[in-house]
């Protein structure tokens, strides 16, 4: 069931994780998709640390009508997509409101200080409750682990939550559309093993919401 | 077919403010364009670079900028369009050159395009070059959305081309890094021709020969050709003005902070109380359209990044007219209403906004604050900045530390601009002491290197990459070697510009069009040079150690060492690995080891964790990249590596 238009104009989406996650692909990837379909899309990215461990961020602007602002006001965002799941709680300590939801990857990936011991990383649980008190609705699927596991590869990660994205029926994103995007870069065999992510990533969404209400 | 060459006309894309510039240059038919990589403005050359063939083009990337504004200035000098495109804070490498460039007039357009970095998202200063327009004389110009970035490219050749002036136009991270929709214009037909006249009346600029002088005469011309361009700028598109007919604020702004601006407006519902006059044109300033806009209110706030030029421009017109447009109150950075330090963003305007109109404005609600920033602030640890997994840095300063501390007499590193940069943070074991220009750690090298004289007796060392090489460090080292400067200078060769996408640089054999190029040897230069060379691989601990100590005991004149290896991330190594790491949960001690858990709490490799449950080091294999290093660094053993078939 797709939407046709956009709940907010502008709709305001956060992708947020650390740098070599893949976070500007991803934003790209989806930005893109949202363009072909006629939205205005402004794309604001903090890359200056992506490929050295620092958080990264990226701000989505979606509208019918203008460019955005690259930075997203605070407090405004709609939807944090979280490609590491305690930057979502930084992200939304800074963008969130009572109304934002969260689309969350559950793989950890440990900040130096954390390796070293000089800091703890909180538990799955913790970080889950938190996001459930600071969201009107959170999904959260474990998209490295399934990427390293079937596709050896965790930055095929990023597409399954792409899928999943799609799957939350927040914004007017089809299979379709992300073909059409990522076959103007990639070749047949890699377009195969992407569109195969996607499509996973939409049902661990569909199976992280039916065990939610159930 | 890359992006930005496709012909369709009004075709509607999402391009990054940089593709949008390369985008704008090819609708101008630019034929030479030149620069030196640097965050945040690398992709333009880079995509320019791929449409070489399919548009008639020659790219580069220079030595340096001053090199970049050069080589572009000789496919101006001869009638063709050419562009030099510099990283944040490059305009003042290039700028000795550019002041005589500014001087001596161009022909085919050029336009010089630096992209700055407010707020220093990805570099060690915040520079702000719009004073360079002022200094020197020579037109600046702002985009102040996507589209713009297109369209004011394309515009400032037909520019240059009509002042025979070089033309700046100023970027940022925000419009260059971010992306938004632009609608493509039509690309030109292109025969370049390329010929230096040189032999006509020495003073006619057109078919004479070029310089700056005889300077009265030629300095004269440029003042005529700023005096044209007020007039052009007087009816340019690109200043605009949305709001009330007599607002009871006026703002003006430039560049991304017209976004900024547009979205504190919106957000606090004062479209009918405040106007907004966005400036493309930004310097010199066009005083009959600043002069209308500001008789039509007693209150005016500036907002821009970083230094308060705009602000100080504007009150200087202000001064001068103000018998006829009577006495304004100014907001801005001078007084306050504006940081005068760091990015602008949407709320840093609203909270002007909302002081001066007297409004109240919640970003995020009290009552979310509450609760999410404890939590944030508690629980999520912060991310510093570290190598990557597998970075040959990591193992360099490894290396450079322990020599250091054996050799026992507090000798120091000179640090660099490159991701070697980090090195001065707990992730490169803070070894490098200063951090400044490029090229700076060196010439600061050579000259620690003469304070022996004075007491000194500390060994001084420096740090730099192969590109920074290149750029900066020859010149610093040539003076360290003909003063006999005691220094060692270890070069950082990780084969490739690594920090700003591997774009080549002159110790490769490929240029940015990707043709076969003369590969200069890094060590054969310093050799020549007169220095003492030794090269390892900073992966081989012993070697290199053993390397260092050597040098560091030589007591006059220039050593260098040059530590070889390919940076992580490279083409040829990302997503392969040479080793399959493990450890062996017998042989690790944890705590009681002694070791002070030195790989994981010192050495901190992302790749390397702690495991709390069981007390040992373990491998994160998503992070791991299997060059092997740690297995060096654990005292007993315990880190396995397997070759990988």
């Amino acid at each position: 069931m797709e939407k046709q238009t956009i709940q907010s104009d502008p709709y305001n989406l956060i992708i947020t994780g650390v740098g070599g996650q893949g976070n500007v692909m991803a934003s790209r990837v989806l930005g893109n998709m949202l363009s072909n379909n006629g939205y205005t899309v402004t794309i604001g990215e903090t890359f200056g640390a992506s490929q050295r461990g620092g958080s990264v961020m990226s701000h989505l602007r979606i509208s019918l009508t203008d460019s955005y602002s690259p930075q997203i006001a605070k407090g405004r965002a709609h939807m944090v997509v979280a490609l590491e799941p305690i930057e979502a709680i930084r992200v939304l300590a800074q963008y969130g409101n009572e109304n934002v939801k969260v689309l969350c990857n559950t793989r950890p990936i440990h900040s130096v200080g954390v390796i070293s011991g000089e800091q703890k990383y909180p538990s799955q649980e913790e970080i889950q409750t938190w996001v459930n008190d600071l969201s009107s609705q959170a999904w959260f699927i474990n998209a490295t682990d399934e990427a390293m596991s079937q596709m050896k590869n965790p930055i095929f990660g990023n597409i399954m939550l792409l899928g999943a994205l799609a799957a939350t029926n927040e914004l007017p994103l089809s299979i379709d559309d992300f073909e059409a995007v990522i076959s103007e870069t990639m070749t047949p065999d890699k377009v195969q093993l992407n569109l195969a992510a996607y499509e996973k990533g939409g049902q661990m969404l569909t199976q992280a919401t039916a065990s939610v209400s159930g | 077919m890359n992006l930005i060459a496709k012909q369709e006309k009004d075709g509607r894309y999402l391009l990054m403010g940089n593709e949008a510039i390369a985008r704008g240059a090819l609708e101008a038919g630019v034929a030479v364009a030149a620069g030196y990589p640097g965050t945040p403005s690398s992709e333009i050359i880079e995509n320019l670079a791929r449409v070489t063939t399919e548009r008639d083009l020659y790219v580069e990337w220079s030595t340096n900028e001053k090199v970049a504004m050069e080589v572009a200035a000789a496919g101006s000098f001869a009638e063709l369009r050419s562009l030099c495109i510099l990283k944040q804070n490059g305009v003042n490498v290039a700028s000795d050159f550019f002041l005589h460039l500014a001087g001596s007039g161009t022909r085919g357009g050029m336009v010089i395009i630096p992209c700055e970095d407010p707020g220093a998202l990805s570099s060690i200063n915040e520079g702000d070059s719009r004073h360079f327009s002022r200094m020197l004389e020579v037109p600046l110009i702002e985009p102040g959305n996507f589209q713009e970035a297109k369209d004011m490219t394309k515009w400032a050749f037909e520019l240059s081309e009509t002042l025979r002036c070089p033309v700046m136009l100023r970027s940022v991270t925000r419009l260059s890094h971010a992306s938004g929709n632009v609608v493509f214009g039509e690309l030109p037909v292109t025969h370049h021709k390329a010929r230096f006249q040189h032999d006509g009346f020495i003073l006619d600029p057109d078919t004479g020969m070029i310089s700056s002088a005889p300077v009265a005469y030629r300095h004269g011309l440029q003042q005529e050709k700023l005096q044209k361009a007020i007039e052009l700028f007087e009816t340019s598109p690109f200043n605009t003005y949305t709001g009330p007919e007599n607002p009871e604020l006026l703002v003006i702004t430039s560049s991304a902070c017209n976004l900024y601006t547009k979205e504190a407006i919106q957000l606090l519902d004062v479209g009918d109380r405040v106007g907004l006059l966005k400036l493309g044109t930004t310097w010199p300033l066009p005083p009959k359209l600043l002069g209308k806009y500001l008789a039509t209110t007693d209150k005016i706030l500036i907002v821009e990044e970083v230094i308060p030029f705009l602000e100080e421009n504007v009150k200087i017109l202000a001064a001068e007219t103000a018998e006829t447009i009577g006495i304004k109150k100014f907001y801005g950075k001078r007084d306050g209403s504006i940081p005068s330090v760091n990015e602008l963003n949407p709320d840093l305007v609203i909270t002007a906004l909302a002081n001066i109109l007297e409004l109240n404005y919640e970003g995020v609600a009290a009552a979310y604050t509450e609760k999410a920033l404890p939590l944030a602030f508690l629980n999520a640890p912060v991310r510093d900045l570290t190598f990557c997994p597998g970075c040959p840095h990591r193992a360099s300063f490894w290396n450079i530390r322990t020599v250091l501390k054996k050799d026992n007499r507090e000798g120091f590193v000179c640090g660099d601009i490159g991701c070697y940069s980090l090195a001065m943070l707990p992730t490169g074991f803070s070894t490098t002491k200063t951090m400044h220009a490029m090229g700076s750690g060196t010439g600061i090298a050579s000259g620690f290197g003469q304070l022996a004289r004075f007491g000194m007796d500390q060994p001084v060392l420096s740090v730099c990459g192969d590109s920074t090489f290149f750029h900066a460090v020859m010149p610093a080292l040539v003076n360290a070697v003909h003063h006999k400067s005691d220094i060692t200078l270890i070069v950082l060769d990780n084969s490739g510009t690594a920090m700003t996408g591997f774009q080549p640089h002159p110790g490769l054999e490929v240029d940015a069009q990707g043709s076969e190029a003369l590969k200069l040897d890094i060590q054969a230069i310093c050799e020549s040079m007169g220095a003492t060379v030794q090269v390892t691989d900073p992966f081989d601990f012993k070697a290199t150690q053993n390397a260092l100590f050597e040098m560091l005991q030589i007591k006059s004149g220039v050593k260098v060492l040059v530590l070889k290896q390919s940076c992580a991330l490279s083409p040829e190594k990302k997503h392969t690995r040479r080793f399959e790491m493990s450890v062996d949960s017998a042989s690790c001690l944890g705590e009681d080891c002694g070791c002070n858990r030195l790989c994981t709490r010192i050495f901190r490799c992302p790749g390397l964790v702690w495991d709390k449950v069981n007390g040992i080091s373990k491998i994160d294999d998503a992070i791991c990249s299997g060059c092997g290093v740690c297995a060096s660094i654990c005292p007993v053993g315990a880190i396995e590596k397997r070759e990988v078939a």
